[in-house]
């Protein structure tokens, strides 16, 4: 049976989830919009997933609107909150994901400033960060909550503080944190909020982005008027039912899943130190509870990975949707690690049924890789 | 027979159950649940395999190259990335675009969002019988113009444009030809390469798939440019960012292979159902069918019932699921702006019902249909004032109504 050490990158279905989402795809068809009984019976399905969504992050259901995707949410928070006509400045974390640092890269061409907000060493952003609010006065800024690669967390009641003292609006992108930490929309405030459910064990295909109702929303799909006419299309009514149904489990199972896999990834850093030569980024922040990202002296990731995965181990090195790239992460460069040894990079995410027996069967492939890599390096060398 | 009956085949199918067999595959534990993206490790591999087989079925109904397929959420944003992306792209060439007034309204709202981006759009008007005029189009048509978007199949009247012809007249022009084939797909035959398409919006829910999964159609040769609206890790060779749902897709790939394989058979069976229900329902006095009957898919029947208030009808009519209007816009007491382009009167607009008829339907569900819609409009109009004094020759028209 192959270990799943990436969680992060895309995690395994719930059967409970997938119990909810069978009625949706075999007889419960109707198109939700429909005034005759099929449609308000899946317009009924819509409005618990709506409720079961806003609970997991402390929101009111109305705030919920129901997007394909994270991706999806972080392009709508961006382009729907920054006019066309008018242009200004729009700060961006410097680890972000690439659906928020695209759209935004993309705004440039309507006349808009981007500005990157640096991080430390340990992946957070520094307080002083304020300071360029103050100065530069951006319409929107947009910071994650959690790193996808590093699992750093960002204190982002401060930030979000600051940014509403400098007149700014203020979007978290918490497809990451979701489901592995509590997450209070309500008491944050923060403006914006995209989630994903493929991230904590729903169906691919759907997202959320919660907004509050103070904030003016352009669409970024426009047709039939679905999601009091923010979002049209008609709904993935499956995919949303397993949405809620995987936002429900997480809410009920978050204390535990976090004990559980803080002290597997305790286990695991332990001894991944004992084996020496192991550097982890991000130690020093506060991480989400089942991230590790490491790196190696003089190893190849990516290479690391190949082999790992022929011994039947998935991890990841680089956020997934970059993984035909072989340049060295944009997140570990922006922690000023080395261009080497971010190359290095391993990424293990572990999930809620991840076992001790993972992290061993893990650790025991990479002791045995690292040791022929070097040996192989040695040799070159020599 | 399970009531009520299920006629509202235009405003979502069932899921056929071949289809979600194969989408369980993709979402259960056996191991297919990893991230297309993800190319380190199997769990990637066999998702990126799923998605490629069913990028080509899409392809094959249709007649492209599945290089030429772009995963959309939908054919609402396949649409929006359609009409924007064009529009974005060669801006600077052009910022005209020709449509008609009978699109769906993903056509219709995101060109009225570029007309206030500053783009000119011309809103053409269908002939009575919702078929576009070629002349119309034709002098529509300027210098500056650089996307016509023109739906192959209408959701509320069914009719079919021609186009093949509108697309031998874009090419010739220079100008780009959008089609949204939503309602068409794996119901009446495509060829993209024997019409001059240049990009076409596909969905899945109305041919059996699963919704939330749609496609775009975007032509290589000679090569269509978009500028992509859903920006990111750089899926879909940039066109459409964001993690590719692999059930979802597998599941729309197969839709449309088994549309592909059955729409022959289907067709004719479809369209001796529909005839059926036409045939017991046209017979009654002041009936009238909305749209071109020749040129129309099998499975539409839309009538308009004079002298019958619409929103009545519906409720009265609750033993079968119809829709009066298109589904997207039936929270709005609005009569049917299709209905009322074809020059409908708001009374025709209002009364009027739009049966559609797909793979599961049967013919004793018909039969039942068609009792009940005589029963319930004769019932109805022996309630009505109007149909009274229509009886009595009172030309309502000539009436002069007193506000009170």
């Amino acid at each position: 049976m192959p270990v799943y050490l990436d969680h992060n990158a895309a995690t395994p279905l719930d059967p409970r989830v997938l119990d909810s989402m069978l009625p949706y795809l075999m007889t419960h068809h109707g198109n939700p919009s429909s005034v005759h009984r099929f449609g308000r019976a899946t317009r009924a399905a819509l409005d618990r997933a709506r409720e079961q969504v806003a609970a997991l992050v402390n929101a009111r259901p109305s705030q919920v609107i129901f997007t394909s995707g994270g991706t999806e949410a972080n392009n709508f928070a961006i382009k729907g909150t920054t006019a066309v006509d008018v242009t200004g400045c729009v700060a961006i974390g410097a680890t972000e994901h690439p659906s928020v640092t695209e759209p935004a890269v993309s705004l440039k061409e309507a006349g808009w400033r981007v500005m990157v907000l640096p991080v430390d060493r340990t992946g957070r952003l520094p307080s002083s960060v304020a300071e360029s609010f103050r100065g530069s006065r951006p319409a929107l800024v947009s910071v994650m909550w959690a790193n996808n690669e590093t699992g750093v967390i960002q204190n982002i009641a401060a930030l979000a503080a600051e940014a509403r003292a400098s007149d700014a609006l203020f979007h978290t992108d918490a497809v990451q944190a979701a489901g592995k930490i509590e997450l209070d929309f309500a008491a944050s405030g923060v403006h914006l909020m995209s989630l994903s459910a493929h991230k904590m064990n729903g169906p691919k295909g759907v997202g959320a982005l919660i907004v509050d109702a103070a904030v003016e929303l352009k669409p970024l799909l426009r047709g039939g008027g679905q999601e009091k006419d923010k979002r049209s299309g008609t709904e993935n009514v499956a995919g949303i039912v397993g949405f809620g149904a995987a936002a429900d489990l997480a809410k009920a199972r978050m204390t535990d899943y976090g004990t559980r896999v803080s002290r597997l990834r305790q286990r695991l850093e332990s001894e991944l130190s004992a084996l020496g030569g192991v550097e982890i980024f991000g130690a020093a922040a506060e991480r989400l509870p089942n991230t590790v990202c490491f790196g190696t002296a003089g190893v190849d990731g990516e290479t690391l990975l190949l082999r790992l995965d022929r011994g039947g181990i998935a991890v990841s090195s680089g956020s997934a949707c970059a993984s035909q790239h072989r340049e060295p992460s944009p997140v570990l460069r922006a922690m000023d690690i080395e261009p080497e040894l971010a190359l290095s990079a391993v990424r293990v995410s572990l999930g809620h049924d991840s076992t001790e027996q993972d992290i061993d069967t893990f650790v025991a492939a990479l002791a045995s890789q690292l040791a022929q890599l070097r040996r192989m390096t040695g040799r070159a060398v020599g | 027979m399970k009531k009520p009956i299920y006629l509202d085949y235009s405003a979502t199918t069932p899921v056929d159950p071949r289809v979600a067999e194969k989408m369980c595959k993709y979402l259960t534990l056996d191991g297919e649940f990893g991230n297309p993206a993800s190319r380190s490790h199997p769990f990637g591999w066999h998702a990126e395999e799923a998605v490629e087989e069913a990028r080509a079925q899409v392809a094959a109904l249709i007649g492209a190259d599945p290089k030429e397929i772009v995963w959309t959420s939908g054919a609402t944003e396949s649409d929006n990335l359609a009409i924007k992306g064009v529009a974005n792209f060669y801006g600077k060439k052009g910022r005209h675009i020709v449509t008609c007034k009978t699109e769906h309204k993903a056509v219709l709202d995101t060109c009225r969002q570029l007309e206030r981006d500053g783009y000119e759009v011309t809103y053409l008007d269908p002939e009575p019988n919702g078929l576009l005029d070629l002349e119309k189009l034709k002098s529509a048509i300027r210098p500056d113009t650089i996307l016509v978007s023109v739906m192959h199949v209408n959701n509320e009247i069914g009719v079919i444009q021609d186009i093949a012809a509108i697309g031998t007249l874009t090419r010739e022009r220079g100008v780009l030809f959008h089609t949204d084939a939503a309602q068409s797909a794996g119901k009446v035959p495509i060829d993209v390469n024997a019409t001059n398409v240049d990009l076409m919006s596909l969905s899945a829910h109305k041919i059996y798939g699963p919704k939330g999964i749609g496609a775009l159609y975007v032509r290589r040769k000679p090569r269509v440019r978009l500028e992509a609206q859903m920006h990111g890790g750089g899926h879909e060779r940039g066109m459409r960012s964001g993690t590719l749902p692999t059930h979802q897709c597998v599941g729309m790939g197969e839709a449309f292979r088994l549309a592909k394989a059955e729409m022959g058979g289907e067709i004719g069976r479809i369209r001796m159902l529909r005839n059926r229900l036409l045939n017991a329902l046209k017979g009654m006095p002041e009936v009238y069918v909305n749209g071109d009957l020749e040129n129309r898919t099998a499975g539409n029947l839309n009538m308009s019932f004079n002298f019958v208030e619409g929103e009545s009808l519906i409720m009265a009519l609750k033993d079968i699921a119809v829709s009066s209007g298109s589904a997207c816009t039936s929270a709005s007491l609005e009569p049917s702006y299709v209905l009322r382009a074809l020059g409908r009167n708001d009374e025709l607009a209002h009364s009027s019902i739009r049966f559609t008829i797909g793979r599961f339907t049967t013919q004793e569900e018909i039969d039942y249909a068609a009792a009940l819609v005589k029963e319930k409009v004769a019932k109805l109009r022996e309630l009505s004032p109007l149909w009274e004094m229509h009886q009595e020759g009172v030309d309502l028209s000539k009436v002069q109504w007193a506000a009170h």
